[in-house]
């Protein structure tokens, strides 16, 4: 349940997942579209045990009660315990999204047709006849999607430095509502059509109403933590379908690249726009609208009130926010201002929606093209081992990292091999039934 | 074909490691991930061999055929060396990175033992290896269509998914094996593993006379079965104990508390 106000006593019985000391378990990448967790300084490391059950822990009391050696040792052995836990609990809404992506790929063809439609923001058409010609197009169309979304995240970046925060909820509001009524519709269009299923207008509009306002009020408002990660999921999905649908061949390859290296450079840079973004809310130390993130903890809090607002839920997309891909509004713990009193809480672990979504854009494409079911999982497992790595990283760091650059790598990397070297090979060798 | 032959060869297939992975692995985190591991190295092992098969043909004559079988022979048997030397180096890694968190934490057990990663990163290897070569097969097998039509075998889809369960199996008993070996510097078991699988890899040459590559695979299999166990740490005492559920450390451990 995400935190509500009336459930908070109830949570004092609970026996929380040790808070770790280090907050890789919690920060997590940030990405295209979603914010950075704030980094680790700024946070003021909970350590507190309970002195029940559950968890391998004999450190009781806050942080200082044991001799610091076992206090590190115990850390060590949790950190490690706790980071792989926090990495499956990414690992898998990951893997159910490229799941619904890759299901809906191979069996909805609609998807994966080829149209000459395109976005606004990919102008240039990839039929022409010469291959320089092509390349050349994909070219531009990247540069113009790369760099609407850059324009659109220092415009994010300057509503919130302006402190414009109506405006900013206004445009989320709005464009998850588009994602979660219209998408959806066409999405279930789709799929009736594909199953040669005949339903009539009425029920429909009961079905996407109900989905649409129960993702609304999941998503911006309360509730249950795990309804609200489905749709998280769900949309992510859904945009990942729009983006491989008109997204051109090509140009949704250099795509993907250019968004990797854009991330790395928004991130890490110290004038980069996601950079600023954190530090600005971490410098104003408020919680700040929830923004497209998903969430795989909730915070459970003794006798809080309205910083919890902040914490819970938020997680939209947003198609703009998505196609500018480096949204990301950082979310800023509430916990800071807690008092020191007994405070459990399972941070978990955040990751942006827009990594979501271009995972899934990856895998999805490795599966429309080709119909070649080794590539999907190639990819899928290249991006499982970056997603893992980008997650020791952090473990390492300590601070927001993006989380695109060595997921995308790997999956380009094993896509484009595998698509041109082992296909052939496993296919001469299931053609005369060796195995390897 | 269709549905009853999809479902079937899929579970036969892959029933004994979802099995396995469901209720030995999927409530460890850990042993998820280096399950995943595992995948990812088999996975580049494939990679490299298919790049140097790829060259060869490129360079080689295409229009003969026999040159073409023999350079995807050669493919194979470099494969199969390939992805023994990608385990081994596995082990490495892996010990080099349990050293190093030993270290760090100054605990005297690690959270994961060297026999657990060697079951879990020679099942890693299976499941790869497995999807691999018999993913399409199943995407196949849904449609419509008549195996055989050309008078080839009529069992292709029934033989390829017992072999597909055959390499499962022994991929992950050639992993326990493999570093149990290694962690006793006993070279000898290091080259029988690899030995045992290019002689498993070899048998598939006969394919489409199952007879003379399922049995004997099989035969490997149970005898691989038997040795993994032996080197486990499991005795006839061991296996009494548990199939009697008299076995005191089995049942306390299952009864900790989480």
């Amino acid at each position: 349940m995400n935190a509500s106000d009336t459930d908070e006593d109830s949570y004092n019985e609970r026996t929380a997942l040790v808070p770790s000391e280090n907050p890789e378990v919690q920060s997590y990448s940030p990405d295209a579209d979603h914010t950075p967790p704030d980094s680790t300084p700024s946070k003021k490391p909970q350590v507190t045990r309970r002195a029940g059950p559950a968890a391998a822990d004999g450190v009781g009391g806050g942080g200082g009660g044991s001799s610091d050696q076992e206090a590190d040792a115990e850390d060590e052995e949790l950190t490690l315990k706790y980071g792989a836990k926090h990495v499956i609990m990414l690992f898998i809404p990951v893997t159910l999204c490229m799941v619904v992506v890759v299901a809906t790929i191979k069996s909805v063809s609609f998807y994966s047709e080829k149209t000459d439609q395109r976005l606004i923001y990919t102008p240039f058409s990839e039929n022409t006849s010469s291959v320089g010609r092509r390349l050349l197009n994909s070219v531009l169309n990247t540069i113009i999607m790369i760099s609407v979304i850059v324009v659109m995240t220092i415009l994010l970046v300057v509503l919130y430095k302006y402190r414009c925060y109506r405006f900013i909820q206004g445009w989320l509001i709005l464009s998850s509502l588009m994602l979660l009524f219209w998408f959806s519709f066409m999405y279930l269009g789709e799929v009736f059509k594909t199953y040669n299923l005949a339903v009539d207008y009425p029920t429909v509009g009961v079905i996407i109403w109900n989905f649409g306002a129960v993702g609304m009020i999941c998503i911006h408002w309360k509730g249950p933590l795990q309804l609200q990660q489905a749709y998280l999921i769900l949309i992510s999905a859904l945009m990942a379908l729009v983006f491989i649908k008109y997204l051109p061949e090509w140009s949704a390859w250099v795509i993907l690249g250019a968004i990797s290296v854009y991330d790395l450079v928004a991130v890490l840079s110290p004038k980069g726009p996601l950079r600023m973004l954190v530090e600005t809310a971490q410098e104003r130390n408020e919680p700040i609208f929830p923004a497209l993130i998903y969430s795989s903890a909730m915070m459970w809090t003794v006798g809080m009130a309205s910083p919890m607002d902040a914490q819970r839920s938020g997680q939209e997309t947003d198609e703009e926010a998505d196609q500018r891909s480096q949204g990301a509004e950082p979310e800023i713990r509430p916990s800071r201002s807690f008092p020191e009193d007994d405070l459990e809480e399972d941070r978990g672990v955040k990751l942006g929606l827009g990594d979501f979504i271009f995972y899934s854009v990856l895998v999805g494409k490795a599966a429309a093209t080709g119909g070649d079911w080794n590539t999907t999982l190639a990819c899928f497992v290249a991006i499982l081992i970056g997603l893992c790595l980008t997650l020791l990283l952090l473990a390492i760091f300590k601070r927001a990292l993006p989380a695109l650059p060595i997921s995308i790598a790997f999956g380009l990397v094993f896509y484009f091999s595998t698509d041109f070297l082992v296909q052939p090979f496993m296919d001469n060798l299931a053609a005369h039934q060796f195995y390897i | 074909m269709t549905a009853a032959v999809f479902f079937g060869c899929t579970f036969i297939a892959f029933g004994p490691a979802i099995a396995l992975f469901l209720f030995t692995i999927a409530r460890d985190p850990l042993r998820v991930i280096f399950l995943i591991a595992g995948a990812f190295f088999w996975l580049v092992s494939l990679l490299l061999s298919s790049l140097v098969w790829f060259i060869s043909v490129q360079i080689s004559n295409k229009e003969s055929a026999a040159q073409q079988k023999g350079l995807l022979i050669f493919g194979v048997v470099l494969s199969v060396l390939l992805q023994e030397t990608f385990r081994f180096g596995y082990y490495k890694l892996l010990k080099k990175a349990n050293e190093g968190l030993l270290t760090l934490s100054q605990e005297e057990t690690m959270p994961i033992s060297i026999r657990q990663l060697a079951y879990v990163s020679g099942l890693g290897f299976g499941f790869m290896s497995g999807a691999f070569s018999v993913v399409n097969i199943l995407a196949d097998s849904v449609g419509p269509g008549t195996i055989g039509i050309h008078g080839d075998s009529q069992h292709y889809f029934l033989s390829s998914a017992f072999m597909t369960l055959a390499i499962i199996l022994l991929h992950m008993f050639w992993g326990v094996v493999f570093f149990d070996a290694c962690e006793k510097q006993r070279w000898w078991a290091v080259a029988a593993v690899v030995i045992s699988h290019l002689i498993v890899s070899c048998l598939t040459f006969q394919n489409p006379q199952y007879v003379t590559s399922l049995v004997p695979t099989y035969v490997i299999l149970f005898l691989m079965g038997i040795w993994a166990f032996y080197s486990a740490g499991g005795s006839l005492r061991n296996l009494k104990l548990c199939l009697t559920c008299k076995d005191k450390d089995f049942l306390l451990a299952n009864h900790r508390p989480r």
